[in-house]
């Protein structure tokens, strides 16, 4: 029983701070502004923007996933090829864990200041002529924030995809030649099939990151909130309509919803990908 | 149970696959910067031989091994297999089995899938597909294992499903690169004997690297020492073992005791008895003779002047270690009965047995010790 | 031989052009962003360009009288490194070691416990926290330095991940028996033989956990508290060239971090003993 001590810090400190809230989200979707039971709050979440901000999270999440995964993919193999230790590996390592991590505001500026209505790209364009469709493109979910997002996208696909790449054996390439395979048989028959869980778990996770993300939308987008992190941002910052918090809450149930069943299938993707690979 | 015996279709490569062809490494040279893998390497193979290559680390066997197959260039020479140069062909029309010392199994297949997978990228029917691997899972005796995972298979047994793959599609050549090294000791000696009968079976010339003198010496017909690039000695294991060219394969190969002697003609005097010498032993004055522990005949004499440091009991055998009256450290084998009778201490009498050494010179002796 | 085809040295050469312009292609997209950000911030007024807005950021005095709101940002964000890296190797190492010598049923637990922050969006998480935080305020104050609260939890899947390969690789329970048997009390095996051996790990982890806390935006804003990435959205609004060179160099700052890391693990490889 006194060994049960030594880890009594760890839970209380993740209960307080990780368990509790977790809970009353869960709850508290369940719950009216008086505390009473209800599943009012489910039922305001077929209001018309709300559907219409899910669905935008979703559509851009899955694009920029897709995105990201394959260029993100053909990124890694090419890294895989450069030799360990080397310069180019770790710089792009780096790199890639730091514009994975730093979405969000320093994206968005660094977006502002190239695309934007004063960007040196719009300003560049417009000389030969092309003018980027007004100057609040940037600013709407699907153009630009897809552009912006797969900016995070593929590097945090770089950062989880290249460990699989790197767990090809070469003597497998190597059977495979002896027997007869060309490079493109070996991708069909042999690389292709091992890389594709951890393709698509890889694939799933940028979906999460791309459904999660909230900093990057709060500081491009002013005005509205079409998608559901902002949507929820906005429960909490503005004036709610007494007897309306909650909604916030089951909104973030709703969120929490739809990651855990895209986690759940990575995870089980993970399992079958780490048998093989023998990570 | 008797092994399933391979047919000989001759129809699915095309040609006489069914008792291999003559390989020829011709004066290959492969450089990395400074350090030479391959040094002027020629060997030549005869059909259905299966030859070992035998060395330390580094000696350049399993680069040769990998030129062979094309998995690597060669900056100079020919690789000839069956009369024909095929230097200039990629590895995967060049028709040869291979088998790796780890990960050899392709992961997201079953065993069966595996050894079907050079039959399916000739386009073989897969009626004749499955008929031909599980011939060649029962020759490898894991037919109930076939529709297993690399992951569920043990380390001798996924060997065992890489030799039948390689073996499904009827190679020219059979490539070993240290398949057994990653083994525990027994399942290696297992494995060991099952790959040379199989081979015996289908008659592939087979190319076999290993660092493991035993093993090279069991299964191989032919075995090649190679050191810094090249070729030591190319000898069948006998004489190997019995009648070393140089002190590093003398070294290399079984245990040797270097002891002091002089030379007159073709003949040594050591330790008061005359032995005959080897080719290649130096001619006259002061030497050394590379000298076996089973060629050396240790009796118990009061007077003998050798002293006992140790004896050993080896199972089988038993070993006795020695320092003469010169000081030499000597170890000799003895019978496994006779240990208990030797104590530290006790005076013993060493005599050679008439069987031919190599002697080399004094100075040259010390300086070639051969790294294990 | 004259003519010896040359046919894996003619596959590597392939690759290395894939690379190069795979690489650069995409060097080429994640670059201009980045181009973007110098662009803009060294623009003099009548075209051309100055080193104005960069000098001064660098500028300790100006910063201080004119933009009052990025010092404290600056000033927060640094603090808050110190506290959750502080946390976190405090509450973690500990536990995690402990797990595995005396409570190894419970790792299960402990490792669904700290991954459990990827499936919970910081943006949910902080509708939970809400409550939890007028609490905090209560008794500690409305400091944003308890935001590492926060932040720990948000941190302990990385954490948690570069500490389990750290200790994976040691052979804790032996370690821990060993000094135990020869005396050592729990704090001196924890702190003297245990910490020193994943020192890597802690080095990594430690760095991941700076590049979040450096990053965070959604907590802090929506708490209206301060940090870097607020204050240099809150810049935004009044003096975009400012604002912009500020987040270049944190940028920049968290690269360096990262890329230091990254042979603080290469060095301490090499030191892995050699297999017989």
């Amino acid at each position: 029983m006194g060994a049960l001590l030594g880890v009594l810090p760890f839970f209380a400190y993740t209960a307080i701070f990780l368990v509790i809230p977790t809970l009353i989200v869960v709850v508290g979707a369940f719950l009216d502004g008086k505390n009473r039971p209800t599943l009012g709050n489910l039922s305001a979440l077929a209001q018309p923007q709300i559907v219409s901000a899910f669905v935008h999270s979703v559509v851009l999440s899955a694009v920029t996933a897709v995105l990201g995964a394959v260029f993100g993919a053909l990124l890694a193999y090419a890294v895989s090829t450069a030799s360990e230790g080397g310069l180019l590996r770790r710089m792009m390592t780096s790199l890639c864990g730091v514009l994975a991590q730093f979405g969000g505001v320093t994206l968005a500026f660094a977006f502002v200041a190239t695309v934007g209505s004063e960007g040196f790209l719009t300003l560049w364009l417009k000389n030969i002529g092309i003018d980027l469709a007004g100057s609040t493109w940037l600013y709407e979910p699907y153009k630009g924030l897809i552009l912006v997002y797969t900016y995070f996208q593929i590097p945090l696909m770089l950062i989880v995809f290249l460990p699989a790449v790197e767990g090809l054996r070469p003597q497998w390439r190597e059977a495979a030649e002896s027997l007869g395979a060309s490079t493109w048989h070996y991708w069909r028959h042999v690389g292709g099939p091992i890389l594709a869980p951890s393709f698509i778990g890889a694939m799933l996770l940028l979906f999460t990151n791309a459904f999660s993300a909230y900093a990057t939308a709060a500081a491009l987008i002013s005005q509205g909130s079409p998608i559901i992190p902002l949507q929820i941002g906005g429960t909490l910052s503005s004036e709610v309509i007494l007897g309306q918090e909650n909604i916030g809450k089951a909104m973030a149930l709703g969120m929490v919803a739809i990651v855990a069943v895209v986690m759940t299938l990575y995870v089980v993707l993970e399992r079958r990908t780490t048998r093989w690979l023998g990570r | 149970m008797t092994p399933a015996k391979v047919p000989h279709s001759g129809t699915m490569t095309g040609n006489d696959a069914g008792h291999g062809v003559a390989v020829n490494l011709v004066n290959l040279r492969r450089s990395y910067g400074t350090i030479h893998a391959l040094d002027g390497l020629t060997l030549d193979i005869a059909p259905g031989e299966f030859v070992a290559l035998l060395g330390p680390s580094g000696c350049g066997k399993t680069t040769a091994l990998r030129v062979l197959a094309g998995l690597e260039d060669a900056d100079s020479g020919r690789v000839e297999v069956g009369g024909k140069d095929i230097t200039s062909v990629p590895t995967s029309a060049r028709d040869m089995g291979m088998v790796f010392q780890a990960y050899s199994l392709f992961p997201h297949m079953t065993a069966r899938q595996n050894v079907e997978f050079g039959l399916r990228l000739r386009h073989i029917p897969s009626a004749r597909r499955a008929a031909r691997a599980s011939q060649m899972m029962d020759l490898v005796e894991l037919s109930d294992h076939a529709d297993r995972y690399a992951h569920q298979l043990s380390g001798g047994q996924q060997q065992r499903v890489a030799l039948a793959r390689a073996l499904a599609i009827e190679p020219q050549v059979l490539l070993l690169d240290e398949p057994l090294s990653a083994l525990d000791a027994k399942v290696r000696v297992q494995l060991r004997d099952e790959i040379r009968r199989i081979q015996l079976e289908v008659g592939t010339t087979t190319v076999f690297v290993t660092h493991d003198q035993e093993e090279a010496l069991a299964v191989a017909d032919r075995v090649g020492v190679m050191r810094a690039g090249n070729l030591e000695q190319l000898a069948s294991p006998h004489d190997l073992y019995a009648r070393p060219a140089t002190p590093f394969v003398a070294d290399f190969v079984g245990l040797t005791n270097r002891l002091r002697a002089t030379v007159e003609g073709q003949r040594a005097n050591l330790m008061g008895t005359s032995v005959p010498l080897l080719p290649g032993s130096v001619l006259r004055g002061g030497a050394l003779v590379l000298i076996r522990p089973e060629s050396i005949a240790v009796t118990a004499d009061p007077a003998g002047r050798t002293t006992v440091v140790s004896a050993s009991f080896l199972g089988s055998t038993g070993s006795l270690y020695a320092v003469t009256e010169s000081g030499e450290n000597v170890m000799a084998q003895i019978d496994n009965d006779t240990v208990a009778t030797f104590s530290p201490g006790d005076r013993v009498t060493l005599v050679p047995r008439p069987n031919p050494a190599l002697a080399v010179a004094h100075e040259a002796g010390a300086d070639t010790t051969a790294p294990l | 031989m004259a003519g010896t085809v040359k046919l894996r040295a003619a596959r590597r050469r392939k690759q290395t052009i894939f690379r190069r312009l795979v690489v650069a292609l995409v060097g080429l997209f994640f670059a201009l962003p980045i181009v973007g950000m110098v662009e803009f911030t060294t623009r003099a007024p009548g075209g051309g360009r100055t080193l104005d807005t960069w000098a001064t950021l660098f500028d300790l005095g100006v910063i201080n009288a004119d933009y009052p709101e990025l010092k404290t940002g600056l000033q927060a964000s640094a603090g808050l490194v110190v506290l959750t890296v502080a946390i976190m190797l405090v509450m973690l190492v500990p536990t995690m070691t402990w797990v595995r010598l005396r409570l190894p049923g419970m790792r299960r637990l402990v490792e669904f416990i700290c991954i459990l922050p990827l499936t919970i969006p910081a943006i949910v998480l902080v509708v939970g926290l809400a409550p939890v935080y007028a609490w905090v305020a209560y008794f500690l104050g409305e400091s944003s330095l308890w935001l590492a609260f926060a932040y720990v939890v948000l941190v302990l899947p990385y954490a948690y991940r570069a500490l389990d390969a750290g200790l994976s690789a040691i052979d804790v329970k032996t370690l821990a028996e060993a000094a135990r048997s020869l005396g050592a009390g729990w704090p001196t095996v924890m702190w003297r033989i245990i910490l020193p051996n994943v020192r890597t790990a802690v080095l990594s982890a430690s760095f991941l956990s700076v590049a979040l806390v450096l990053g965070e935006f959604t907590i802090a804003s929506l708490f209206s508290r301060d940090n870097l990435q607020v204050a240099i959205n809150l810049l935004g609004k009044r003096d975009s060239s400012i604002a912009i060179a500020a987040a270049l160099a944190a940028l920049v700052l968290a690269f360096i971090v990262l890329f230091a890391m990254s042979f603080v693990g290469a060095a301490r490889g090499s030191h892995r003993p050699k297999e017989n």
